[in-house]
């Protein structure tokens, strides 16, 4: 049997009188690429958000690695804190420090390894995203958008996550980047054995990378499960999505 | 097309039954004109006239269709609710309100933060501590100086003036040593500070929650209580009576070159009569006063930092609000001290 690892049960979202979410439910299971996709406004990122405790939701229940999120206790949630990595829309590297520096900071505070073996991991890590070694002492101001991405990647998997949340890793990126990406998510999905969630608009990435999707219209998940089932669906938001890929 | 409207609001309709519009002389027809068309038209048919439009242009009778189905499928836009003045005043309070909690909310963290904080030497930040220390105080040494000192120049020169109509030149000394050491030094700092470093606060911390470092932070596990906030308002803290005293020697300083020029009062005898008359508790009430106007100053600053919202607007309106909160606070705390310190005795 499949092991899940997140699993959200009738999970209410409210934001000042406003109902975002009122009922939802999905599990994501160990293993594979998990894809939120939904029209804009229909809270894809509060979700992902809510997952990783940024957002206290209104009702129900949320399980991340076998803890019940709403009554964490604070060092169970300093410790799945450092159980996954989160990689965001804008990639939201410290702009203070460079990209070694951005890397190595989990390390340094959360290990007592060596500064040379730290040194060695920042290597890997660079290397395992595609970037040059020659860049790492970089600040976020001067690289390209491709490579913050790529660093807050890197960053996203120092201390070696078992999960990884991606907040919509494909945008911004010219469609070449935006391939390549891809490519490099699945490579690292079967280098490292992660697990991944991830939010995306970009249907050649939904895809080329997913397995299972979840589809969030009207509060709900309106759809949970294959790609290859969708276009059964009678949703008008899957019909007018996904739909029109399959005609041209 | 208003011009039209005019002259077709202008034309004697009645008794018209029908209607018909020539478009074969249009050179150019966009969606606009098409609109403005089939206005005509419902006004025409509310009057019950009949409206013909003859075109051989494919073009436009193409749009003209357009314009009147989607027409059809449109809602009309939904009205703005005008709000009454009681309600604008309602919502500001509200909103102040709100603000009031917020900031109580942040206290209450800040306060809980502190003791996890003390209770293993190694969650304190030392590093982040002295590198705040050095950006925020060290550095703004030379202004404090410079406006102390200035400030100890203007308040003898004034004085000195009014002193010397009654022979009384000796007194600059303790005007000069009370009103420097347990108030004009202290407050002058604080709104250096607080035009320089809290705001300063403000913007970093803006700037960092728009692009969702904060947030980052949060997921690594790094608390930005500990990480970004407590280091700011413990270097702030420490380092403020260092600036305080600074503070106090330059404003000395520019009473005793007033002193010498115009009243002849030599550098000597001016240190004597400090030394005789201003006691040794009115220098501590100023230092004391230190600790307090940092906190608020960091605080707010952080404060508002924290309530920067995803645009680049609220950074500039946190900015302008931090540094007018923070003096407004600390005028608040410098009076509170007044009274206590009065009542007590001191």
């Amino acid at each position: 049997m499949m092991q899940s690892l997140i699993k959200l049960r009738d999970v209410r979202t409210v934001f000042g009188t406003k109902v975002v979410h009122d009922g939802l439910n999905l599990t994501v299971n160990k293993g594979e690429i998990y894809g939120l996709v939904g029209p804009s406004g229909c809270g894809k990122t509060t979700v992902l958000r809510e997952m990783v405790m940024l957002q206290d939701i209104s009702g129900g229940s949320i399980e991340v690695l076998g803890h019940n999120l709403v009554n964490i206790s604070k060092r169970d949630a300093q410790k799945l804190r450092s159980e996954w990595g989160v990689l965001f829309q804008a990639g939201a590297l410290f702009s203070s420090l460079n990209i070694k520096e951005n890397i190595s900071l989990p390390l340094k505070e959360y290990t007592d390894l060596s500064e040379k073996m730290i040194d060695e991991i920042v290597k890997f890590k660079i290397a395992i995203v595609g970037l040059k070694s020659s860049d790492a002492l970089l600040y976020p101001s001067q690289i390209s958008g491709g490579m913050k991405k790529k660093s807050a990647l890197a960053r996203a998997l120092a201390m070696d996550p078992k999960l990884l949340f991606l907040d919509e890793p494909t945008s911004g990126l010219d469609p070449i980047s935006a391939r390549e990406f891809d490519a490099l998510i699945l490579k690292l999905r079967d280098l490292l054995d992660l697990s991944i969630v991830m939010v995306s608009h970009d249907l050649q990435s939904i895809y080329a990378t997913l397995d299972r999707v979840a589809i969030i219209d009207e509060k709900k998940i309106i759809y949970e499960g294959d790609l290859k089932d969708i276009k059964n669906s009678t949703n008008k938001f899957i019909q007018t999505f996904f739909r029109r890929d399959f005609e041209q | 097309m208003t011009n039209y409207k005019k002259k077709i609001d202008k034309l004697n309709l009645f008794g018209v039954k029908e209607v018909e519009l020539t478009l074969d002389d249009v050179v150019y027809f966009d969606t606009a004109a098409a609109i403005f068309i089939n206005s005509l038209r419902e006004d025409f048919f509310q009057k019950n006239i009949k409206t013909n439009i003859l075109t051989a242009n494919k073009d436009i009778a193409e749009t003209l269709n357009l314009v009147e189905k989607t027409k059809q499928k449109s809602q009309p836009l939904p009205k703005e609710i005008e709000k009454t003045y009681l309600e604008h005043i309602g919502i500001i309070f509200y909103n102040y309100y709100i603000g009031f909690l917020a900031f109580t909310l942040f206290l209450g963290e800040v306060f809980s933060a502190f003791f996890s904080y003390f209770t293993s030497i190694k969650n304190i930040r030392f590093k982040e501590i002295f590198f705040e220390m050095n950006e925020s105080a060290i550095k703004a040494l030379g202004i404090i100086a410079l406006t102390s000192f200035l400030i100890g120049l203007v308040i003898a020169y004034q004085s000195a003036y009014q002193l010397k109509i009654y022979g009384a030149n000796i007194f600059i000394v303790d005007m000069l040593g009370i009103s420097i050491f347990r108030e004009l030094a202290p407050l002058m700092t604080a709104i250096v500070i607080a035009g320089r470093s809290g705001s300063a606060f403000t913007a970093q911390i803006g700037a960092m929650k728009i692009t969702e470092e904060l947030d980052a932070m949060k997921t690594m596990g790094f608390e930005p209580f500990i990480f970004l906030v407590l280091p700011r308002i413990i270097a702030l803290m420490i380092t403020m009576p260092i600036l305080i005293f600074v503070a106090d020697i330059m404003g000395i300083f520019g009473g005793i070159i007033v002193s010498y020029v115009d009243l002849g009062i030599s550098v000597s005898l001016f240190i004597e009569r400090l030394n005789e008359v201003v006691a040794l508790k009115h220098f501590v009430i100023g230092l004391i006063k230190g600790p307090f106007f940092a906190f608020l100053i960091a605080s707010i600053g952080i404060y508002r930092g924290l309530m920067v919202k995803n645009d680049t607007q609220s950074i500039g309106f946190n900015t302008t609000k931090s540094v007018v909160e923070s003096i407004f606070a600390v005028i608040v705390c410098d009076a509170l001290f007044s009274i206590i310190f009065t009542n007590l005795g001191i």
